[in-house]
Order: structure tokens, then sequence, then C-alpha cells
């Protein structure tokens, strides 16, 4: 709820308030936002344009180190850089228009290789529906960016409705007389009346924040692995061209990976159970992978590699009094459409901070149940994922898979595996939408038929050349 | 059309993106170039309006399970995103800010439809054509 300083909002008449006494935003209220990657830009701009609807002024802080505009890891928050087909449509009925100038490549199709075959999954009417970023400048070795940062782009909206930038890493989060204090080295502790962590897992600053009093515990984190390789765009073009391509490889601890088609480089991106720079190896020099990128491109030759966290269990509480967690540091989608989820996370957040108050209560009641949401459809997701492994191991598997896509994409039978596979790469429906789908009698009865086929060993190459007219 | 959109898909002059009469379970929004909203009567056709870069359109379909009331059509080369009916509900089921632009979306376009009924009144009382 909204209320003037000054203005009381006890015993309000609909006896739906929960803020307590003074726990609201009015004109005036100062807000710090810690991080300013997509959650906190996110939580800026909603919230301060939706003061605006309602002629509150706010004054908000986002505390952020980082240039977006620097190539090489100090520019850059470490990710495949997919903005999902969810989150380009939301943004598109939001207002926000993404530019040719941050979108470095439309998305219209995915491509699903195995050890067995290989079939292209594409969008209703070829339609790009998914845009392909770099999160800062590039990767190490760009000289002249050519497209700018997403990050960079997002935290430029967000100071376009009026937030301010304060260059420097925060360094400790207090909280006195229940209101948060925030320092940055070498200056005084500032106050707020709203703290919001968007920091992403990459800090150490959460370990300090457990120990803050508010029952906040990390988030469970495992590493991933990320490349960056520069091909240029003309071989991207006829090479992996406007397509995603993932892969269904059997190599242990590895849970999805991807190549993705930016400008002139193409990122590699491997997550599972702790990757490390030997997975990343067996899967780069893996016969499906060279078969994918342009001839005379070498495995060694990369421009940038990182080693990120992944937050695979969301945080149980993630608001306290005056303090909210968005974004990674506090519950996101398992392994999909990360920014999508620190979207959905910071909107609720603004929401509840503008609408219902800053206080445990009104965090508990409007902004929790977006949290459980995710972290509900996650657990389903984690099956899903099983039943993805399961598939990784068998090569029956496998090939059923494949014979039922192929026999959807080029007799036009109802994509009822494709639209899964789609979902599921792209992270476009909720896993509990998807796991349904998967059960659906039709399609095990799919399964059933394909069966035979998949034992007698019938290639899937061949399957593949007439999915693509080849 | 400038070029400096990569989302969506492609239409050429004059290539319908929605016909008038179908049952829409979508909704879009213009990347780049232009469009025209173009109503059909006993073969007359009426272009009511243009519209460009990130404007939303057909947003009717949204909410009514009714046939559209006009036809979209590329003016010249224009790139298109469509968002699903299904989907676009269920998200605003959880955020209905999500609904914010639309409405003003619509709020203008009846605040323009408003402006046009009475300049059109005036028009036809000159004309001498009114009759109160
Ligand atoms: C390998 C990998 C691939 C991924 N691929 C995708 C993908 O393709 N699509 C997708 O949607 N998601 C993807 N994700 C997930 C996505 O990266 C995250 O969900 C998303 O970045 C979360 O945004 P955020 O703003 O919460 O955190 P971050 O993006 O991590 O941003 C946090 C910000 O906080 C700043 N910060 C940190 N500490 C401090 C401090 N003490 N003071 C001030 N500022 C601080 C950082 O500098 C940073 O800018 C991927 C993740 C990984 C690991």
């Amino acid at each position: 709820m909204i209320a003037r300083r000054g203005e009381s909002n006890a015993g309000a008449s609909d006896g739906t308030s929960v803020a307590a006494d003074d726990a609201v935003l009015v004109d005036g209220s100062r807000i710090a936002v810690l991080g300013g990657g997509p959650a906190g830009s996110f939580f800026a701009y909603f919230l301060l344009d939706m003061a605006a609807r309602v002629d509150v002024r706010l004054e908000l802080d986002i505390y952020e180190p980082r240039t977006f505009a620097q190539p090489g890891p100090t520019g850059c928050n470490m990710c495949g850089g997919i903005v999902s087909e969810t989150l380009v449509q939301n943004l598109a009925a939001d207002g926000v228009f993404l530019s040719g100038e941050v979108i470095q490549r439309g998305i219209d199709s995915y491509m699903l290789h195995t050890d067995v075959g290989s079939v292209r999954i594409s969008t209703p009417h070829a339609e790009a529906r998914i845009g392909a970023v770099h999160r800062g400048g590039g990767p190490r070795d760009v000289t002249e960016p050519r497209w700018e940062s997403f990050d960079g782009h997002l935290l430029a909206r967000a100071l376009g409705v009026g937030a301010n930038l304060i260059g420097s890493r925060v360094e400790e989060v207090g909280l006195v007389d229940g209101r948060p204090s925030i320092r940055v080295h070498g200056q005084e502790p500032r106050r707020y009346d709203l703290a919001v962590v968007a920091t992403g897992v990459n800090t150490s600053l959460l370990k300090a924040l457990e120990g803050l009093g508010i029952g906040y515990r990390r988030p469970s984190l495992t590493k991933t692995l990320i490349r960056e390789y520069h091909v240029g765009a003309e071989a991207i073009r006829t090479s992996l061209g406007t397509s995603m391509h993932v892969f269904l490889l059997n190599i242990p601890r590895l849970e999805f990976a991807a190549l993705i088609p930016k400008g002139d480089y193409v990122t590699m991106c491997l997550l599972g159970e702790e990757i490390d720079n030997a997975l990343g190896d067996a899967f780069a020099t893996s016969k499906e992978v060279r078969a994918v990128m342009p001839p005379g491109w070498e495995p060694e030759a990369r421009s940038c590699q990182c080693i990120p966290h992944i937050n695979v269990r969301g945080v149980e509480k993630p608001y306290a009094d005056r303090v909210v967690f968005i974004g990674d540091s506090g519950v996101t989608r398992l392994y999909k459409d990360g920014i999508g989820a620190a979207y959905r996370t910071a909107k609720a957040a603004a929401r509840t901070a503008l609408f219902e108050g800053v206080s445990e209560a009104a965090f508990g009641r409007y902004f929790m149940p977006v949290c459980r949401s995710i972290r509900g459809d996650n657990r389903i997701g984690e099956v899903a994922f099983r039943l993805t492994r399961l598939a990784q191991r068998l090569r029956i598997l496998r090939r059923a898979i494949l014979a039922i896509t192929i026999e959807e994409q080029v007799r036009g039978r109802r994509p009822r595996l494709s639209s899964i596979l789609w979902d599921m790469f792209s992270g476009s429906a909720p896993y509990g939408d998807i796991f349904t789908r998967m059960v659906h009698p039709a399609l095990l009865w799919r399964g059933l038929l394909a069966m035979p086929g998949a034992l007698v060993g019938r290639t899937a190459s061949t399957l593949h050349e007439r999915s693509t007219g080849g | 059309m400038d070029g400096t959109a990569v989302l969506g898909r492609i239409y050429a002059d004059g290539e319908t993106v929605a016909r008038q009469g179908d049952v829409g379970d979508c909704m879009y929004v213009v990347q780049d170039g232009e469009v025209e909203i173009v109503a059909e009567h006993d073969g007359h056709e009426t272009v009511l309006r243009s519209a460009g870069r990130n404007e939303i359109l057909g947003e009717m379909a949204i909410f009514e399970h009714r046939p559209r009331s006009a036809t979209i059509r590329a003016r010249g080369t224009a790139r298109i995103l469509t968002l699903d009916k299904r989907n676009f509900l269920r998200r605003i089921n959880e955020d209905p800010s999500l609904a914010f632009r639309m409405i003003e979306t619509m709020s203008h376009r009846v605040r323009d439809l408003s402006a046009e009924v009475v300049e059109l009144e005036e028009r036809l009382r000159a004309a001498g054509a009114l009759v109160r």
C-alpha cells in the first residue's frame, strides 16, 4: 500500500493492509538496489515506472561496480545469453523494445543433435522469437564492440527513468533501527527504507548477508562452463545459422549443452553437476560439435572462458522486513530462463513494495507466491531433467525421440514431442506444464510405436536428411 | 524499415498479418516498419490507421473470442512479433501489471475514436446532414 510520509495506514478500512506502521514507500523513500544485473535493473525500472503512474517520487540508488561496455570478464555477468521466448514477449508487452543493437541474433529454431542424428524444431511461422545477446561488452578479444551489452542496456533504461548509479561494490549491509544501511569502500554507510539484493550468486556478499540475522541462507550452487569462439558472422550464417544447437550426448555429469550463435561469436554453454575443463574439452572435441561448427574451427582457439556458479536450489525465505532478494540471489528457474526469472521476481518485489509495503508480512504475502511457484515448478523440472538424462544414456530412447520429432516436423503431425523439446530447451513454459505433456497417453503411444524402429537401429541420419530436405 | 530489429518475422509489402473475420489467438507488436489496419465492408476497404515500431495490435483477440474486426497488413516491409494469447493470459494472471500498457493503448484508442466521432458529427452538421 502507498502512503504519503506522515500519513498513517493504521486501521485501513479494507482490512487488507499487512504493512507495519510506516513500512510503506512514500514520496522521498530511499531504496538501495545491490547489483545492476538484470534483476536489479528490472526492479529499478518497473518500480520507478509504476511509482510515476501513482505519483510517488522515490529515490533509488543502484550499486553496481561493473562497466558493462567493457569486453572480457570484468564487464560480463557470465551466461549463455539467451533471452527466452517468454521474456521477449513479456518485454514487448511492457513496451521495452529490444533492437538489433542489443539482440545480436534472432533465433527461430532449435537443432537437436544426438549421436544417432539431428533434427530441427522450428517456431510457428519461422518467427525469430528468442534473442541471443552478450551480457557484457563481449569476449576478451573484442576490439570494437558492434553490439551493446544486454545488462548495460537494461541498466541504462533504469537510469533513464530516474535511478542513480553508484559505481561501487557494496562491502557491508547492516540494519540500524530496523532500516538497512549500506557501505561501500572508503565511505560512510547510507541509510535506506528498503534494500533490494540483486547481486546474483557469484559474490561473497551473500555469505555476509547470512550473518544479518534475518534468516537468509544462500542458495545451493553448482559450477558451469562457458566458452566463446570467434568464427565471424559469415561462417555463422553458413553453419549454425539462426538456430540454437542443443546436444543430447552421453557424457557423464552433463545435463545440458548448447552452442548459441551470436553476431561474430559462438557461445558454448555447459550445465550440469560440477562441470570442469575436462568435460568442456570432451564436449568441444566430440564429432557432433565439430559437425555443427564451421569447417576449420579449432576447439582450442577460444576467445574467452569462465566457470560461473548457477543457482540450483533457491532460497527458502528470500525476504525480511525492508530487505528482499530477487533474481539469482533469491529464487530462479532451474537451468533455464534465469533472466526471465529475474524479471518475474524483480517485478513481483516492485509491485509488493509499492502497492503493499516493504514489511516482512507484505513480502511473505505478495512476493513469496511468485518465488514459491518457481520453486515448486523446479521440483517438477528436476524430474523432467532426470528423464532427459535417461535419454542421454539410452540410445534406443534417443532414436525414438528423434524418429518422433522428425515425423512431427516433416510430416506435419501434431507437434507433441516437438513442443515439449522446444519448451524444455527454451524455458518457454513451466516445467509442470511440460511434464503433463510428457506423460500424455497419445505421446506415450507414439513412443511405443517408435520403439521397434529404434530397436532395429533405423539410422536417424537418413531421417535427418529428410527433415532438412538434404 | 530501418533494419535495426531482429526479432519477429518479416512481412513483405502488402502481406496480410491477420485477416478480418478470422478468430485470433494472438496479438502483435511491430518491431520495425509500418502496418495498416484496414476494415472491409461491402467490398470497400477503409484504412482505419497505421501503426509503427513498438505499437501493440490485434489486442482485442486476447480478451474476446470473436472474429477480428479488421485486417492488419504490412505497408512496405515490416517486422512483427507475435504474442500468444494463452501464454499471455497466464502471465497476466501472475503479473497484472503486464496489462498496464495494453490498457493504456486501448484507452488511447477510445480517446482517438471519441475525437473522431466529434469531428465527424461536426462535419455532418456543417454539411447540414445532421438533424436533431
Ligand atoms: C552457464 C550459465 C548459462 C546461463 N544461460 C542463461 C541463458 O542463456 N538465458 C538466461 O535467461 N539465463 C541464463 N543463465 C542464468 C542467468 O545468468 C542468471 O539467472 C541471471 O544473470 C540472473 O540475474 P541477476 O541480476 O540476479 O544476477 P547477475 O546477472 O549475476 O547480476 C548480479 C550483479 O550484481 C553485481 N554485484 C555482485 N556483488 C555486488 C556487490 N557486493 N555490490 C554491488 N554489486 C554487486 C554484479 O556485478 C552483477 O552485475 C545462465 C547461467 C549460467 C551460470
